[in-house]
């Protein structure tokens, strides 16, 4: 317990994170290939079509897992803007803001692939539907975060006024959610339901958690990339990056 | 010495804002100026159809008058911030939430009240039903309220940046749905006849929270800002 105590604690600082990440990488680049192969081999391939919709259904296997990204990814940036905004540590920092543009990404395939699925099953590419609309309030909030970190010329400072916007995303993003929940069932009872996971055969299930883990550890490969990135420029004055760079030139 | 009570720093904060919008009052008539514009460009855009404007008066309105607060809320902090006020005012021994509080209610005086009085003659403008003009006032005040509460918060945040109107309403737009779904609900349910009362009740129970968490989130936001 207590050397793993140390080595999160030594995880805090800037170099040890550097060269950890640096390590951590390739492995979860395998992993993300393996499990996005399997994922998409079973999902596209071997999972029979639909009852229902045929072969359009099988954008499921990208739409979801991005879905479930989406929201996950917010709550790593809540709990890491919290840090960031209480106890001020750097990596804190940079892992909430790092991740603020791959969360985008992710909201984005899925607004994006939810509207060409629903051109075939609702027929049309966008309804104000309450999922469809708190969805595109996420991609807002995740601009807004973006957009405010990027405004101040001190990175600190911008990111820390950014983890507070980040916080108050969390208080309203269930606000957003039922409001519109509630809006939508007021004006028309025709609800799209996407239907429950208990409902689901398993031979589409399977595919579907493998790409949840798949998208899970490329969150993890691209985010230590940025924020490896991220770290080195922070760092740009301290000696310690001054090396790795002079190691990169002797190298090229 | 005596430190000067919380009331006084807070009755000082919100007689000087007033005064100084009273010496810049061609400043305040600004929003009412931007809203009258934007809602009377809405029947050419439309056309004179008497029916349609009616039917989409409450809430052409109700958003007219929201973006027209946002006109004044980037310059909420921005020439204190310059002078040096701002520094003094986080320095001062009454607690930053209290004069924030001040400062907020000082915003909301000078730029909702003449917009809430615009308001309801832009909606008979457009046609609104006569009993959906009192659910309309009153889901106006509590719109313009929150909205004052919630932007000051965004405000405090963009104040140390050099371009921020652009972005202010990006992050506010998140943070005023909610409050639109409900004040539109409002008047859409008196113009059908339907109880109107809940989704007010729901704004009111928004803006009591809203009242006592904003001005200290403001204040956080603030102290975020200054110290580099």
């Amino acid at each position: 317990m207590n050397a793993f105590k140390t080595w999160f604690h030594k995880l805090g600082s800037p170099p040890f994170f550097y060269e950890f990440a640096g390590y951590l990488r390739p492995w979860l680049w395998v992993g993300t290939v393996v499990f996005a192969i399997a994922g998409l081999i079973g999902g596209l391939i071997i999972a029979p079509p639909d009852y229902q919709q045929g072969d359009a259904y099988r954008i499921i296997f990208i739409h979801v897992p991005s879905a479930w990204m989406s929201l996950f990814i917010y709550g790593v940036m809540a709990i890491s803007g919290l840090i960031a905004v209480v106890w001020r540590m750097k990596l804190a920092e940079i892992i909430a803001m790092e991740s603020a543009p791959i969360g985008a990404a992710f909201t984005f395939i899925t607004l994006i692939t939810g509207s060409l699925w629903g051109k075939p099953m609702w027929g049309t590419y966008w309804t104000w539907d309450a999922r469809l609309t708190s969805e595109l309030v996420l991609l807002f909030i995740y601009l807004g975060i973006i957009g405010l970190y990027h405004a101040f010329e001190n990175e600190r400072q911008g990111a820390r006024a950014a983890s507070f916007l980040i916080i108050v995303g969390v208080v309203n993003l269930p606000i957003v959610h039922y409001s519109v929940v509630w809006w939508n069932t007021l004006h028309q009872g025709t609800t799209v339901r996407i239907f429950a996971p208990s409902s689901i055969s398993l031979s589409m299930l399977w595919p579907i958690l493998a790409m949840m883990i798949a998208t899970k550890l490329y969150y993890g490969v691209s985010l230590l990339g940025r924020a490896r990135i991220a770290v080195l420029e922070r760092e740009r004055g301290k000696d310690w990056v001054r090396q790795i760079v002079m190691e990169g030139t002797k190298d090229a | 010495m005596t430190s000067p009570g919380l009331f006084s720093g807070f009755r000082a904060i919100l007689q000087r804002d007033l005064l100084l919008a009273w010496r810049r009052r061609g400043d305040a008539a600004m929003p009412v100026l931007y809203a009258m514009i934007v809602a009377i460009l809405f029947p050419f855009a439309l056309g004179p159809n008497h029916q349609l404007l009616a039917r989409v008066s409450g809430g052409i309105v109700l958003v007219t008058v929201l973006l027209a607060m946002l006109l004044a809320l980037d310059n909420l902090f921005r020439s204190d911030l310059e002078d040096g006020v701002l520094a003094q005012m986080v320095l001062a021994p009454q607690s930053l939430s209290a004069l924030m509080a001040a400062r907020i209610l000082a915003y909301w005086l000078v730029t909702a009240s003449p917009l809430l009085v615009a308001g309801p003659i832009l909606g008979y403008m457009l046609g609104l039903p006569a009993q959906a003009q009192p659910v309309l006032f009153l889901s106006l005040v509590l719109s313009s309220a929150l909205l004052a509460l919630l932007g000051s918060m965004l405000a405090a945040l963009t104040a140390g940046t050099r371009r921020s109107g652009m972005l202010l309403s990006l992050m506010l737009l998140p943070l005023i749905v909610p409050v639109v779904i409900f004040a539109a609900g409002a008047i859409s349910a008196v113009e059908q006849g339907l109880p109107w009362i809940a989704p007010l009740a729901w704004l009111s129970a928004a803006l009591a929270l809203t009242l006592v968490l904003a001005p200290v989130a403001c204040a956080t936001a603030l102290r975020i800002t200054l110290d580099a």
